[in-house]
């Protein structure tokens, strides 16, 4: 047996003797994610002890470091122990800003010193973080942004605002970009920084969304204080690891759907939904074609997402790639939560009702709408495709 | 899927042959007659020096033994140069319908020759202008050891040159694959010239000797499967070189005082085109390497990859013929001739339509 095997086989028997029977289940809803961080209550109590036990092993953070509080796994070691979690369909047993963002940009651009500090602390559950980019003027501009940081003595005082920051009322800590030079060209004055959100002077307001969910808040800050030595990488240096965590961002969009349809066969759901003609095909022919076309897409992107993986695992870089996969992978997901409306008749329609446990077949399908908007808008995508890939003329 | 070495090399080695030996130009000359021969005798006779006949055929036929992935590599070149060869009928479904269905014997008598270039095989399948493979009305009837077959056919590539035909036919109510030799006196053949200069033929059999492939029961399944895995290919690489062309005249072309690339309405419809070549070129290379490593839902990746490839092929030659402009319309300007390929390698054994049915089908719904 080769190491990865037995490797895989140890993972398999550790998975199948620690994951609770409840944490194999789809998320009934968002509400059953784990964020972590200092206020977290689980809600059940195998929630709690998987959390524990992936804790006690590194593996919530499966490819990070150990002397960093990772499981320490190499890029295979970490496919294998992906292909496990998927085979008895285990949740995530925690996770947030910090893993997705915060941790990768450490990794490559923090100081020893920041990396064993946050680090531990993501992995453990204990800090959850939040994003602080955009501002109310700068969205899909985003290098536009004003929120200011002057330097008084040891500390920054950061003065401004930011918008559609995932969860800043129940986020500990915040990694933000910030202006630290006004006189630049606008990409080259801002710098990323760590602040804790119970800081003197920031405070947070929910943005209600036409979901009727507010899983964004606007973020103010007044004289906000921040130690100097909460900067990450050099000053006036933040574009590059904003650029850098955009695109990571943009690869967490893989082959599979966010929300409600994670793991959900969506012909299944049209099938008991709407019904089969006596043949077994689903009794509605246009919506039988659109579904499988549906499908066929989401296959054939899922084939692109993994020969992009493997092509960077050989060394090649995602480069503007990851824009490709942002745009495609989130127009197909409306798509996928059009067609799912579509499959569900009557029950699409129920905003308050217990059998849609209050609406969310309404609700994650307006929710989806944001996924061409967030982390760079499909016509961005378009545009960064245009000029980095292919290159076209400039206006 | 990465290429190995060997596909690698093949990609290498097909790319620069049909540089150096395909072009439009051949493709004009057809067209007009002035070639004399309705296919690119020239390039296919360097393919058989290279071996590219025999890429499906077993070594000890004289074959490279390779898989799709590799065939599907020339494939891909065919389609971006728009070259007229009998590739497809002969060294993918020829070679892999006696491979298949055929007995040893068989082996022997066909697939020697189909390396070496000696044979030209056309499958003879479809009965409409539709594909629909399961709608058979040719038979056969036993005949001591061998069997007569009557009925007819149509959308027959390579027809016309064909020296083998391999037809389905009913025997005893079920289909079943037969081939029968081009020159029997009850064949007859009537060529058709497709809309992108394809030979093609309708073909009646008239009680003609026929022999039965019968190896393998569903060997047609896996015939038409590699059929359009093949035409998968063919549309990624006439999509490319469609959507290459269009590029460069994006940035060449010039109104209003700027280039006509610099214009966001067709910028973002030029990356969106980008996007759906990427995809369905990745969907094609993992189909094709499904069918070579026979994994279970193979034949679905193959349906998927042909239906995508088919509606990315046929967006790349609409737009490069829209933001070609009036030039797109001209005969003189080479867009056109994309568009009637893609036209021909969607429809043929299978469109999107088809394949979507048939993928739903195989999902259970």
């Amino acid at each position: 047996m080769s190491d990865l095997e037995e490797f895989r086989a140890e993972v398999r028997a550790w998975l199948e003797d620690n994951c609770p029977e409840e944490m194999r289940q789809p998320l009934a809803s968002d509400a059953e994610h784990v964020w972590g961080g200092r206020r977290w209550q689980f809600s059940s109590e195998a929630q709690r002890v998987w959390f524990e036990r992936m804790v006690a092993k590194g593996w919530t953070a499966p490819a990070w470091p150990v002397e960093y509080g990772g499981g320490g796994m190499s890029a295979d070691e970490h496919d294998v122990f992906k292909a496990e979690m998927k085979r008895i369909n285990a949740r995530s047993p925690v996770s947030n800003f910090g893993f997705w963002m915060l941790g990768p940009a450490l990794l490559k651009f923090g100081s020893e010193e920041q990396k064993r500090k946050h680090l531990p602390e993501i992995a453990r559950g204990e800090i959850r973080w939040c994003q602080g980019y955009s501002e109310p003027n700068a969205g899909s501009d985003l290098a536009s942004l004003k929120t200011s940081a002057e330097i008084d003595g040891d500390h920054f005082v950061v003065n401004g605002r930011k918008i559609w920051t995932s969860y800043a009322d129940r986020a500990d800590k915040m990694f933000c970009l910030v202006r630290t030079d006004p006189d630049a060209k606008k990409q080259a004055g801002i710098s990323f920084i760590l602040l804790d959100m119970d800081t003197p002077g920031v405070s947070t307001r929910p943005i209600q969304l036409i979901s009727g969910e507010s899983p964004f808040c606007e973020t103010f800050f007044d004289d906000v204080r921040v130690p100097r030595a909460n900067l990450v990488g050099e000053m006036n240096q933040g574009w590059t690891i904003a650029k850098y965590l955009l695109t990571h961002e943009r690869d967490n969009i893989g082959g599979e759907p966010p929300g409600l349809l994670k793991g959900r066969d969506l012909a299944q759901m049209a099938l008991q939904a709407v019904g089969a003609d006596d043949q077994g095909r689903l009794d509605d022919p246009m919506l039988r074609s659109d579904i499988a076309r549906l499908e066929i897409d989401a296959m054939a992107f899922r084939a692109l997402v993994e020969q992009t993986r493997a092509k960077a695992e050989a060394g090649e870089g995602m480069g503007a790639r990851s824009a490709m996969l942002k745009y495609y992978g989130t127009e197909l997901n409306k798509r996928r939560y059009n067609l799912m409306m579509d499959a569900m008749g009557g029950l699409g329609l129920e905003w308050e009702s217990e059998q849609t446990g209050g609406g969310r077949y309404a609700r994650e399908w307006l929710r989806s709408k944001g996924n061409s908007i967030e982390g760079g808008t499909s016509e961005i995508m378009l545009g960064i495709i245009s000029s980095a890939v292919l290159e076209l003329p400039k206006g | 899927m990465i290429l190995n070495e060997e596909q690698q090399m093949l990609a290498d080695l097909s790319e620069r042959l049909f540089a150096d030996k395909a072009s439009v130009d051949t493709l004009r000359a057809i067209r007009g007659g002035s070639l004399g021969a309705d296919y690119d005798t020239d390039l296919w006779q360097a393919m058989v020096e290279s071996g590219l006949t025999g890429i499906l055929v077993p070594e000890a036929h004289g074959g490279m033994d390779f898989g799709l992935v590799s065939a599907g590599l020339v494939a891909r070149e065919t389609g971006r140069r728009l070259a007229l060869t009998p590739f497809l009928s002969t060294a993918v479904l020829g070679a892999i319908a006696i491979g298949r269905a055929g007995n040893a014997e068989q082996h022997k008598q066909w697939l020697g020759p189909i390396a070496e270039g000696a044979l030209i095989v056309a499958l003879a399948v479809d009965e409409s202008g539709k594909h629909r493979p399961e709608r058979v009305a040719a038979g056969a009837t036993a005949e001591g050891d061998a069997f007569v077959l009557g009925g007819e056919k149509t959308l027959v590539v390579d027809g016309p040159n064909a020296d083998l035909f391999v037809v389905s036919a009913l025997h005893d109510g079920k289909p079943a694959l037969f081939a029968v030799d081009a020159a029997d006196a009850g064949v007859t053949v009537e060529a058709v010239t497709s809309v992108d200069t394809r030979s093609m033929a309708n073909v009646r059999f008239d009680n003609a000797s026929a022999q039965r492939l019968d190896a393998e029961d569903d060997a047609l399944d896996d015939v038409l499967n590699a059929g359009r895995a093949m035409l998968a290919m063919e549309l990624v690489g006439l999509s490319r070189a469609v959507f290459e062309r269009t590029l460069a005249y994006l940035s060449e072309r010039k109104q209003f005082g700027m280039r006509i690339g610099a214009f966001q309405a067709l910028q973002h419809r030029a990356a969106h085109l980008s996007v759906e070549i990427e995809i369905s070129e990745a969907m094609a290379f993992q189909a094709l390497a499904a069918f070579d490593a026979g994994v279970a839902d193979a034949s679905q990746q193959i349906l998927a990859a042909k239906a995508r490839a088919a509606d990315t092929a046929r967006l790349a030659a609409a737009e490069g013929v829209q933001m070609h402009g009036g030039m797109g319309m001209t005969d003189e300007f080479d867009i056109g001739f994309f568009m009637k390929r893609a036209r021909v390698a969607s429809e043929l054994l299978g469109d999107a339509n088809f394949c979507a049915e048939r993928f739903a089908r195989a999902r259970g719904y």
